[in-house]
């Protein structure tokens, strides 16, 4: 299914660091207003494909495309005007205030003539309602929780006004009710304004529960790639993950949960 | 953060940075005002001014726009281009000790210097080696440092590096000079501005009237988002490998000159980088305000350097050592109690 005509797409992508090749003839495409996770075990190459969609890593071989052309003929700041990032790690400057922060997901719209504008104002206060941290505003980053920090970067990202927005595993680090708080916010995101979603995700389960398109990656291959509903088995679990289990009905949502199969000694 | 519009246009800034900039630049003015009508025909800032604006003397003129001026203009620049420079290199190796001085550039623009001097050479080739010393030593140190990009820690291990085996290189090179060359080599090799010319001046002048708006105007508030890291500048629309390699060139190119222009005078560019956060109390580069703090601390230094001792004026480049390596000391001592060394 290369040929879907989607906005953002990676055609035969060799993805290398040096010398280590990650991954060999990879094709993905990110169906038009989707929530696509990608999944897989450790090193599968999930955020190395995301680093490559995003055009932070330069493919060794292969083309990713955004809307019909090679993101690496585009323009940077025309990039980031299309698809939003959200790394991994990022530092926040000692000090720097929430507002300002988020205030600098507005850079790619500004020009040297054009610093800051009633819009640039406007999308920012936007931005920190939609996360919910506009209460936070003169703070110092620094000083929030986990969570708060990750909703003021989803923030900033937001502020970039972008259609397509790719997030490098948004929930890590985080506890259970964060977690849950940081992708119920990205769903609704999803929801709201048809955004492309794409986000890496470690945490099967979650997911499962959250996409509604799943891309599910081992040794740098894309193993199966459609609804959650329709690929999640538990044949699938155990080639990708290599984790014997059961896939049972989230009682929750009819999504599905796998359960992962237990040691007979520890069978009660 | 102020924002000021006109119609579609718009721009932003820090008043206090604003400010601290100005301060440091007036403040170098006045000082610069005051050394021009002391030494050993002695004149009050009024008739500075008067001559300054071609109504002196014969004799006032001479002295001030031939003898005195030029002087002060090259303090001006070198400060500056130091001050500019060094606010770029803590910047992009994100650490305060990221200058010039540590990472070998300089010692390389010495060496360079010693060569010209060992074959013989004139000033002006000594200036000319400096300026070769400096870039060369800086397109090696990029390159050694290279893996996938170039990284602050790589950088400062590789520029420590290269600074030890240069400064060995120098030490060779001196004992190979003529006694009177070495001489010559070792006043240099101080850092010192007597008998600047405008000569001196003119490539520095040339080289800060374009890398200056470049790197403040294009380069600064992409060099803010670097700062985050290279993966959130790119998602932003930064292209972090070209941003550096501009910047890291245009850092060398400006500490080269100034070498070439005065010597390696020592710690400025360390030392006015960190006077000018604290002075405009925002995070980030700063570098607005690092190159007028620059431009003050030099003239500052200098002026202090001729009049300390009645009748026995100092090379610059011990005053700046040695206020700089108290500096040094303090911030050691203040990061160390902070706890974050």
């Amino acid at each position: 299914m290369a040929d879907g005509g989607a906005r953002l797409a990676g055609r035969d992508l060799t993805l290398a660091y040096e010398r280590r090749t990650i991954a060999e003839h990879l094709t993905v495409e990110i169906p038009d207003r989707s929530f696509t996770v990608v999944v897989g075990p450790n090193a599968c190459g999930k955020s190395t494909l995301l680093r490559a969609l995003a055009r932070t890593l330069k493919p060794a071989a292969g083309t990713v495309l955004l809307d019909g052309r090679s993101i690496a003929d585009i323009p940077a700041k025309q990039v980031a005007r299309t698809l939003g990032l959200l790394p991994q790690s990022s530092v926040a400057p000692d000090g720097i205030t929430v507002a300002d922060l988020v205030a600098r997901g507005r850079y790619p719209h500004q020009g040297l003539l054009r610093q800051w504008s009633p819009e640039d104002e406007r999308v920012v206060a936007e931005s920190m309602a939609a996360t919910g941290v506009d209460a936070l505003a003169d703070r110092a980053v620094d000083e929030l929780s986990g969570g708060q920090r990750q909703r003021v970067w989803i923030a900033m990202a937001l502020a970039q006004q972008t259609p397509l927005l790719l997030l490098d595993e948004p929930t890590t680090y985080l506890d259970i009710a964060h977690q849950i708080e940081v992708l119920d916010l990205c769903a609704r995101l999803h929801e709201e304004n048809g955004r492309t979603l794409v986000a890496v995700l470690h945490d099967l389960n979650h997911a499962a529960r959250y996409a509604t398109h799943l891309i599910a990656m081992r040794d740098g291959r894309v193993v199966a790639a459609g609804p959650p509903a329709e690929i999640v088995t538990a044949e699938l679990v155990e080639e990708v993950f290599r984790l014997p289990c059961r896939v049972i009905d989230d009682p929750e949502t009819g999504t599905p949960l796998v359960v992962p199969a237990a040691r007979t000694a520890v069978r009660r | 953060m102020t924002v000021i519009r006109l119609g579609d246009r718009s721009l932003r800034y820090r008043p206090r940075a604003l400010a601290a900039g100005a301060a440091c630049l007036l403040s170098a003015l006045a000082v610069g005002l005051w050394a021009l009508g002391s030494g050993d025909f002695p004149m009050s800032p009024a008739d500075v001014l008067r001559t300054l604006f071609g109504g002196g003397t014969p004799a006032e003129d001479f002295i001030v726009n031939q003898l005195r001026l030029p002087r002060l203009v090259t303090a001006l620049l070198v400060g500056a281009a130091l001050g500019l420079s060094g606010g770029l290199f803590q910047s992009l190796v994100r650490n305060p000790l990221g200058s010039p001085d540590i990472l070998g550039f300089t010692q390389g623009a010495a060496s360079g210097a010693l060569l010209v001097v060992v074959a013989g050479g004139s000033s002006l080739a000594l200036a000319g080696g400096a300026l070769a010393g400096g870039v060369a030593t800086g397109a090696a140190i990029y390159a050694l440092a290279w893996r996938q990009g170039v990284h602050g820690s790589r950088l400062v291990m590789v520029g420590i590096g290269t600074a030890a085996v240069l400064t060995g290189v120098n030490g060779y090179l001196l004992t190979r000079a003529q006694l009177m060359d070495a001489a010559r080599a070792l006043l240099w090799l101080t850092g010192s501005l007597d008998g600047r010319g405008w000569a001196d001046a003119l490539p520095l002048l040339t080289a800060l009237a374009v890398l200056a708006p470049v790197v403040l105007l294009g380069g600064s508030r992409a060099l803010v988002l670097l700062e985050m890291g290279d993966d959130a500048a790119s998602g932003l629309g930064v292209r972090p490998e070209r941003l550096r390699l501009t910047l890291l060139a245009s850092a060398v190119l400006l500490a080269s000159l100034a070498a070439a222009a005065a010597g390696p005078v020592s710690f400025v560019a360390l030392t006015a980088p960190q006077v000018a956060r604290r002075l405009t109390r925002a995070p980030g580069p700063n570098l607005l305000a690092s190159m007028c703090t620059g431009a003050a601390l030099l003239v500052t230094a200098d002026f202090a350097a001729q009049r300390l001792f009645t009748g026995h004026p100092l090379p610059v480049g011990v005053v700046t050592g040695v206020l700089g390596g108290g500096y040094l000391i303090g911030l050691l001592a203040t990061e160390r109690r902070a706890g974050r060394l």
